[in-house]
């Protein structure tokens, strides 16, 4: 990964076991028995097992697993709500297994926000007043919290629904009641303990696709719990796969789709719909050969002429891409004894960034043959995307 | 061979004289203290006259209710006027919120501790079965020595015996809050006082006011067979008749609880319903 991200939390051989003297339990875990003969034995359960990972500064981390894999109790660790038998999870220098009752009420407030499957809107209270709820605890000022309140309900989209109870609406509206709760009070992550997994598949879809570009805008470490592979590799910067307490693979969607670790998480990954999960980036290839914008065209029939092709991009000296230079055109402007090729480029092609789904390359090599030019945000070319290799690139995927 | 029978009242009873001798000063103090609330409740509740009580009756339920329980409790109000049992039925008003108000006052903070100390619980719940299913009537013996014939030992008695369900209740109340609301105020931070006064109670109200409607209908029932202890009320009322064999005059005043135990009994639940939404 990338070295030079921030961790924000660094979670080190965290174990958990459920019992009386969970002691005994990791002894034999020591021993090498697993979470079954340690039940057998002691009645006690293994929930974790030496769980080590980093959640880095802003990105959306997804930890996934079947039930009884340990994610939500993991995800409970984090914020202490359950208390761990062996471990450390660093959070900006603080230990949380180790801080008095007091110091975790502060590191709570400070550094938690959560949103729970059910939602656990307090339902009492006002949809404002669950949104306040957070501040109101840390003592904020009443103007003030009906301020934040109301900013956050406006991001979820609830404008209007102050004054509702939350039994007056549907469950997707809930869980925005439950996202704004957690976004009014600004903590520095945002637990989520399978926030859509009581919603209809739709809703579903669209509250991912608004987390994803609600995380991207505001940059908030995010911990997502899910049991859903697909909803992981759609939202997830990085995946944690955890399986019977332990974790199996971290990597990000892409790694663990072409790389699994084992055949537990290929098994997992059957099944998955691969063109929506790859991006362009999979399918991209190298640049054989470019032209400069200040070649002359004999240079550049050259090169095409060198590499058999019928069209090359042509760049700045900064890589920028600034058109595609056509076969045809190139001896055009030898024809006309142009100096140079700038005005014999044409724009007429297509081009993607590195994330764009591979689903939708298809559709845009319909109409014209050219390659589709990859480009960073200042349109650098980074590489080219050819029809064969986005199918290519689909079916090893679909093999492996 | 003979087994020595086991003085269990012998030892109860120098129990309850140790308690009577040494703490005299505090009964004495609750005493003065109680009989002066009772003097000045039931002397403000009968300073109005009949007629401005049944109307601000009325409206408490009219607003708290509806209209058909403000015209039920007219009636029944106006049919005890009638018979000459208005007094009596002050009286027996006045021990019961008395009684009702101490019985709360105490059992709310320990139904709250049950609630949330498994070992309290434990050690209360038994307590709780001795309290309620003792016969009502011996609880009026030892109230005598500790604080004299009269209304005072009748509170005494009656607290003691109303106050279980409020108590259990209230437990039981802040028990059910789903584990997921507890789980939401613990993330974001809560003290336990926070959690116990913004989420346990609120959504622990309904039940808690189940608790207190039943302490009332006992307290009132109580405050009815302390009339053998000198209580005044409507019991004292039944008592006469009793000894007068009068099946007449009893009824009359059986009647009359029965109409102000109906009285308390809806107006408490309806209170109950509108604070649960």
């Amino acid at each position: 990964m990338d070295e030079t991200r921030n961790v924000k939390i660094q979670v080190s051989g965290l174990s958990k076991v459920f019992g009386k003297n969970p002691k005994k339990g990791l002894e034999l875990r020591n021993q090498g028995l697993k979470r079954p003969e340690i039940f057998d034995k002691t009645g006690l359960t293994l929930g974790l097992s030496n769980i080590n990972f980093d959640v880095y500064e802003g990105e959306l981390l997804v930890i996934m697993g079947l039930s009884g894999s340990g994610k939500s109790t993991l995800i409970r660790c984090l914020n202490r709500l359950i208390d761990t038998t062996e471990g450390e999870i660093i959070i900006d220098g603080e230990n949380i297994p180790a801080l008095s009752e007091k110091a975790l009420l502060e590191c709570r407030r400070r550094h938690f926000s959560m949103v729970f499957q059910n939602f656990a809107l307090f339902p009492h209270r006002t949809v404002q007043q669950n949104a306040e709820f957070g501040l109101e605890i840390r003592g904020v000022d009443k103007a003030e919290r009906k301020k934040i309140a109301q900013d956050s309900l406006t991001q979820v989209g609830l404008d209007g629904w102050e004054d509702a109870y939350p039994d007056q609406l549907s469950g997707g509206m809930q869980q925005r009641v439950g996202l704004a709760r957690a976004l009014a009070n600004d903590a520095s992550v945002l637990l989520m303990d399978e926030a859509f997994s009581a919603l209809d598949p739709l809703i579903r879809k669209d509250m991912q696709q608004e987390l994803i570009e609600l995380q991207a805008r505001t940059k908030k470490t995010t911990v997502f719990i899910t049991h859903d592979l697909d909803e992981a590799l759609s939202i997830g910067d990085r995946i944690v796969l955890l399986k019977d307490g332990e974790i199996v693979q971290i990597g990000t969607p892409e790694e663990i789709l072409t790389k699994p670790a084992d055949d537990y998480v290929r098994r997992f990954i059957e099944g998955v719909d691969m063109s929506r999960i790859l991006t362009a980036e999979n399918a991209m290839r190298k640049v054989r050969s470019t032209a400069r914008v200040g070649d002359g065209p004999r240079t550049a029939l050259r090169k095409m002429r060198d590499h058999t092709m019928d069209s090359i991009y042509v760049t700045d000296n900064d890589r920028k891409l600034k058109g595609l230079l056509e076969v045809d055109a190139a001896s055009q402007a030898i024809e006309d004894g142009a100096e140079g090729i700038a005005n014999y480029l044409t724009q007429d092609f297509r081009r993607v960034t590195p994330d764009e789904p591979l689903q939708n390359l298809f559709a845009m090599f319909s109409d014209k043959s050219f390659p589709i030019a990859v480009v960073d945000e200042d349109q650098r070319l980074l590489g080219v995307v050819v029809k064969g290799a986005v199918l290519g690139e689909l079916a090893r995927a679909g093999d492996q | 061979m003979e087994i020595t029978r086991i003085p269990l009242g012998a030892w109860i009873e120098g129990g309850l004289n140790w308690l009577t001798s040494e703490y005299s000063v505090v009964t004495r103090a609750i005493s003065r203290v109680t009989q002066t609330g009772i003097e000045v409740l039931n002397d403000g509740l009968m300073w109005l006259p009949e007629w401005a009580l049944m109307a601000l009756i009325a409206v408490l339920c009219w607003r708290a209710s509806s209209y058909r329980l403000a015209i039920g409790a007219v009636a029944g109000l106006a049919l005890i006027w009638n018979l000459g049992l208005w007094n009596p039925m002050i009286e027996t008003l006045t021990l019961v919120v008395i009684a009702t108000l101490v019985a709360i006052i105490i059992a709310i903070p320990v139904g709250i501790g049950a609630a949330l100390s498994e070992r309290l619980y434990r050690g209360v719940m038994p307590i709780l079965d001795f309290m309620q299913t003792m016969p009502a009537f011996v609880y009026l013996i030892p109230a005598i020595p500790f604080f004299g014939i009269g209304s005072v030992s009748a509170i005494f008695a009656t607290v003691i015996f109303s106050m279980p369900p409020a108590i259990r209740f209230t437990a039981l109340g802040i028990r059910q809050v789903p584990v997921e609301l507890i789980e939401a105020a613990d993330a974001y931070g809560s003290t336990r006082g926070q959690k116990l006064f913004k989420v346990q109670l609120p959504l622990s109200l309904p039940t808690v006011m189940a608790g207190v409607n039943q302490t009332i209908m006992l307290a009132l029932s109580m405050v009815v067979i302390a009339a053998m202890i000198g209580a005044d009320g409507l019991g004292s009322e039944v008592w006469r008749a009793i000894q007068r064999l009068r099946p007449g005059d009893g009824f009359e005043a059986g009647i009359a609880v029965v109409i102000l135990a109906m009285l308390l009994d809806r107006l408490t639940q309806s209170l109950r319903r509108t604070r649960a939404k």
